[in-house]
């Protein structure tokens, strides 16, 4: 069921993604609901599918994004297994891990991006990338990371709900 | 016998008076009389009916306001919806217009074929200046097909599915035109930047280069047809230790509300890349 869900949840995450955040910059950072998603599903407990989601979400960006094929899946999960292991570190503050995740994942993903783009040829300056792209990227994130954490939170309760002993 | 005879005096006396007042007041005589004793009951009767309407509205005040407030929610809703149809109307509108000034550039520009479509997205990486439009190879649209707007150039395919296509726009790091400048007619290169700035380059420091100078594409290279309206340049930098002179050009497009394009599906970009010599 949890796996069945990934599709529609990111889809509609892809979609307001494209239509709507990648629309509204921050400078010229905006944000990456995907991300956000993954690493909030990631977080919750009972949730067992977290890897698969984070690949189908990246398979998904791919198909999307001018970015290198591998450079989404592997950017996620990299992102998914920050978040797994901050939710074994700081499990009693799950939002705090939240918040962490966001911000680490986001400097990790872009600084991928960046890479990866450097390697096929399109000259970045990496200044410009990290005050113009990247730390509003990532202050944008961290705003959204609250509210997408509460509507995952739901998601993943009524997936997995709690069971009475 | 008397009393008989005396009351029938009194009652035709009493007649004659009545039929002579009816008279008078038919004929209009009694008209000064009825003013001035009619004032006075009108005014007691205009008094009578404002205390009572005034006693009448205190009583039914509370009834009124409920019915008020019905009326006014139902009014607001009619008005939010009326709204609503407005945002709607200003909305299809503004796309009219957009698709108006399409036409008419694709009207004016006869040689080549168009195909209209409409920007549905943006790429997810803030890296890179993608839009992702709602036409692709079913539609007849192939990769590296240039893209306008009634302004000028956009961008050009990058790839594409059956129902839509990745436009890559002239804003991009990755991308690279070549251009003329207007005035002199000198071969340039345009590229883009990660802020989407167009730095405009390899412009020989002979070369006269002012702000306001018109780019337009070089048709250099195969990859854009020639003569499509760029930008202008916006300042110049120049140093006598620069083997070229640069600057930064002004799009002539607003890419941050890009709404509908047209691809041009006469033109068929050249691969020179086997012509490029490599190094043995």
């Amino acid at each position: 069921m949890s796996a069945l869900a990934a599709f529609p949840v990111l889809i509609i995450t892809l979609m307001l993604q494209l239509a709507i955040i990648s629309r509204l910059p921050l400078l010229h950072g905006t944000a990456d609901l995907m991300l956000l998603v993954l690493v909030a599903w990631a977080l919750q407990e009972r949730v067992r599918t977290a890897w698969f989601w984070t690949l189908l979400g990246g398979v998904m960006v791919t198909l999307v994004s001018g970015l290198p094929f591998y450079m989404p899946v592997f950017g996620y999960l990299i992102a998914t297994g920050v978040a797994r292991l901050l939710r074994r570190q700081v499990w009693q503050t799950q939002l705090l891990a939240m918040f962490v995740t966001t911000f680490a994942a986001t400097l990790i993903y872009h600084a991928l991006s960046l890479a990866v783009l450097q390697i096929a040829g399109r000259g970045l300056p990496i200044s410009d990338s990290l005050t113009l792209v990247t730390l509003p990227s990532a202050l944008i994130n961290l705003m959204l990371a609250l509210p997408v954490y509460t509507l995952i939170t739901d998601l993943a309760h009524w997936l997995y709900p709690a069971e009475i002993a | 016998m008397k009393t008989s005879g005396s009351q029938f005096f009194r009652t035709a006396t009493i007649g004659i008076v009545v039929v002579g007042l009816v008279i008078f007041a038919l004929s209009g005589y009694m008209q000064p009389l009825f003013r001035t004793a009619i004032s006075p009951l009108v005014t007691v009767q205009t008094w009578l009916s404002t205390r009572f309407m005034a006693v009448y509205e205190f009583v039914t005040v509370p009834r009124d306001i409920a019915s008020l407030r019905a009326q006014n929610q139902a009014l607001e809703s009619e008005v939010a919806g009326l709204q609503a149809q407005i945002i709607e109307l200003e909305q299809q509108l503004r796309e009219a217009q957009v698709l108006y000034a399409l036409l008419d550039f694709a009207r004016s520009s006869p040689a080549s074929q168009y195909v209209a479509a409409a920007v549905i997205g943006r790429d997810p990486s803030p890296f890179l200046h993608y839009v992702i439009i709602d036409h692709g190879s079913d539609h007849g649209l192939r990769r590296g097909m240039p893209v306008i707007t009634d302004q000028g150039l956009v961008g050009r395919i990058d790839a594409l599915t059956a129902t839509a296509a990745r436009v890559q726009l002239v804003t991009d790091p990755g991308s690279t035109v070549n251009v003329r400048l207007q005035s002199t007619r000198t071969e340039a290169q345009i590229t883009g930047s990660v802020t989407g700035e167009i730095e405009l380059g390899l412009v020989s420091q002979d070369t006269p280069l002012l702000p306001g100078e018109i780019v337009l594409t070089s048709g250099l290279g195969g990859g854009y047809p020639a003569d499509l309206l760029v930008g202008q340049v916006i300042s110049v930098r120049s140093s006598g230790t620069d083997l070229f002179q640069s600057a930064s050009v002004q799009s002539v497009v607003d890419f941050g509300s890009l709404q509908a394009v047209l691809v041009i599906t006469n033109f068929r970009p050249v691969d020179i890349t086997p012509l490029i010599p490599t190094n043995p």
